[in-house]
């Protein structure tokens, strides 16, 4: 349980950084937080020839609110970005996923960035991300380039940056106005990566029908994925019991077989797909100032 | 850069107030460099992989695994160990109440909970139960049950309420 050896360096700047892993030539790996690549260290894992530490990267340490979006610098510690009056203000669900992380001895040292980069399908982040559509910065060699969450996680702990990349920053665009949400999971231990969650929001309109619904689902496939039968179901209907029962056993069968592992069957997730789903879009439109009939259970 | 890319490297750190400097190499993690090179046993290790929570240290006052955390990154920051904790043979009063509300019973988890419970009680004397369950949810222990250490972190946030109170009355 010690890591392989490796060369060190502290990269002061974005462009020291591409320049570094240019000159490894996909050989090196950008350590953030350490909180997930330590570990993988540490189980021999991963054995990169480098390590280009970032956090001496100021530029990469930011919260900025900006009218509708929150631009997050990759280096920001989830227990800044938690602490965050703008994120709390502007993006309650953003704030909710950060507090399901880890726990505060984990959110002091890892960071947004980490958590997305490295892409594990139980992320509250990278839940968080797909249900609001969050944009990616990366910068290479030749500048920047932006994604989209769609594009950004490409499977189980594979993401679309290149070897020679660095996540910079993620935009994240507000809850619309009116809007209620909810992210909820289930873990064996409050800490846990969650066995299986639901990150939604619900935009009610003037006569408290559904104008916008946005579900995403984790822990149960390679990435989140967004529920998009359900929302269909959802958007235009009045939000009231029976349609988040319909959205519920269609998110259910939206998904591809999950995982089965030593914590859960797949059926089960899928049944957690379910009941969790259903929650959550009540949660949502209880926060929206929908009364359901049924309330939160 | 401040330093070339080399896989051995200089490291200067303050452990409890004295400053240490070794070369050591960048795989070392800091529970290692503690244990090892220091030779200070206080912090335990148990999973070395982030989820025991044995190995928590304060770093700039912050509370960690430093079983994640390589040395060469704590380069210039002052790390706070369970052997700061207690001041010329006085116990803190985090751990007295740890020993008075039978918080331990082999303690092998202790250091790390109590470095975990000095962050949270610095910044918040007052904690809700919800927020004690939060840090303490960090951090394993396999033989004490945790009705008796939260039941500490409340006798010790009481401790250090009264002590500050009697501090600020006496100012
Ligand atoms: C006990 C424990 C419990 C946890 N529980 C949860 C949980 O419930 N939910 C959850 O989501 N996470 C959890 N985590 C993981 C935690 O959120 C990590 O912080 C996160 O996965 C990685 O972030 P990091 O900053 O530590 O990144 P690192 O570990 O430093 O890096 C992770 C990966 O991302 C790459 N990378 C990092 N930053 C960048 C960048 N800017 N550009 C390009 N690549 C980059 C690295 O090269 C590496 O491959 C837990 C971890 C532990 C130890
Ligand atoms: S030894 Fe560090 S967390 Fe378990
Ligand atoms: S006191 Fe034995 S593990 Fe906690």
């Amino acid at each position: 349980m010690k890591p392989p050896p490796f060369e060190y360096g502290v990269a002061e700047s974005v462009g020291e950084a591409v320049a570094l892993l240019q000159r490894y030539d996909g050989e090196a790996r950008v350590l953030a937080g350490g909180q997930s690549l330590v570990p993988l260290l540490n189980m021999r894992l991963a054995r990169p020839a480098a390590l280009i530490d970032l956090n001496r990267v100021r530029e990469l340490d930011f919260v900025r609110a900006s009218g509708n979006t929150i631009t997050i610098g990759a280096m920001t510690r989830q227990r800044s970005v938690e602490r965050s009056p703008d994120v709390q203000r502007q993006n309650a669900l953003l704030h909710a996923a950060t507090q399901n992380i880890g726990h505060p001895q984990i959110r002091n040292r890892g960071t947004m960035g980490g958590s997305l980069a490295h892409a594990h399908p139980a992320s509250e982040y990278q839940a968080a991300a797909v249900a609001l559509d969050a944009r990616f910065t990366l910068a290479g060699p030749s500048g920047t380039r932006s994604v989209d969450a769609a594009e950004f996680f490409v499977t189980y702990l594979t993401t679309a940056i290149e070897p020679d990349e660095v996540l910079t920053e993620i935009a994240w665009p507000a809850l619309s106005p009116g809007a209620g949400w909810s992210l909820i999971e289930v873990a064996r231990r409050h800490g846990d990566f969650a066995l299986a969650g639901v990150a939604a929001t619900l935009t009610p309109d003037a006569r408290g029908r559904c104008a916008e619904a946005r579900i995403a689902l984790f822990g149960v496939g390679p990435t989140a994925l967004r529920a998009r039968g359900a929302e269909r179901t959802l958007t235009g209907a009045a939000l009231e019991g029976g349609v988040f029962d319909e959205a519920a056993v269609s998110a259910e069968r939206e998904i591809d077989e999950p995982p089965s592992d030593v914590h859960a069957s797949g059926e089960y997730r899928r049944h957690l797909v379910g009941v969790l789903t259903r929650r959550a879009l009540r949660e949502a439109a209880a926060r929206a100032g929908v009364a359901t009939s049924t309330g939160v259970a | 850069m401040s330093e070339a890319m080399a896989a051995r490297r200089t490291v200067s750190v303050t452990v409890n107030g004295v400053a240490h400097e070794r070369v050591i190499d960048a795989r070392l993690t800091l529970v290692d460099f503690l244990r090892g090179e220091l030779g200070m046993t206080g912090t335990h290790v148990g999973c070395e992989h982030g989820l025991c929570g044995a190995c928590t240290v304060l770093l700039d006052g912050q509370a960690v695994r430093s079983c994640i955390l390589l040395a060469v990154q704590a380069d210039g920051a002052a790390i706070t160990t369970v052997e700061g904790l207690a001041t010329g043979g006085q116990l803190h009063p985090i751990q007295e109440a740890f020993m008075e509300a039978h918080g331990l019973q082999c303690g092998f988890c202790t250091p790390g909970f109590l470095m975990a419970v000095t962050e949270l009680l610095e910044g918040t004397p007052d904690p809700t139960e919800d927020e004690i369950r939060d840090v303490l949810g960090g951090n394993l222990c396999r033989c004490t049950g945790y009705e008796a250490i939260l039941a500490s972190v409340k006798l010790a946030a009481a401790k250090l309420r009264a002590l500050r109170g009697t501090v600020a009355g006496d100012g």
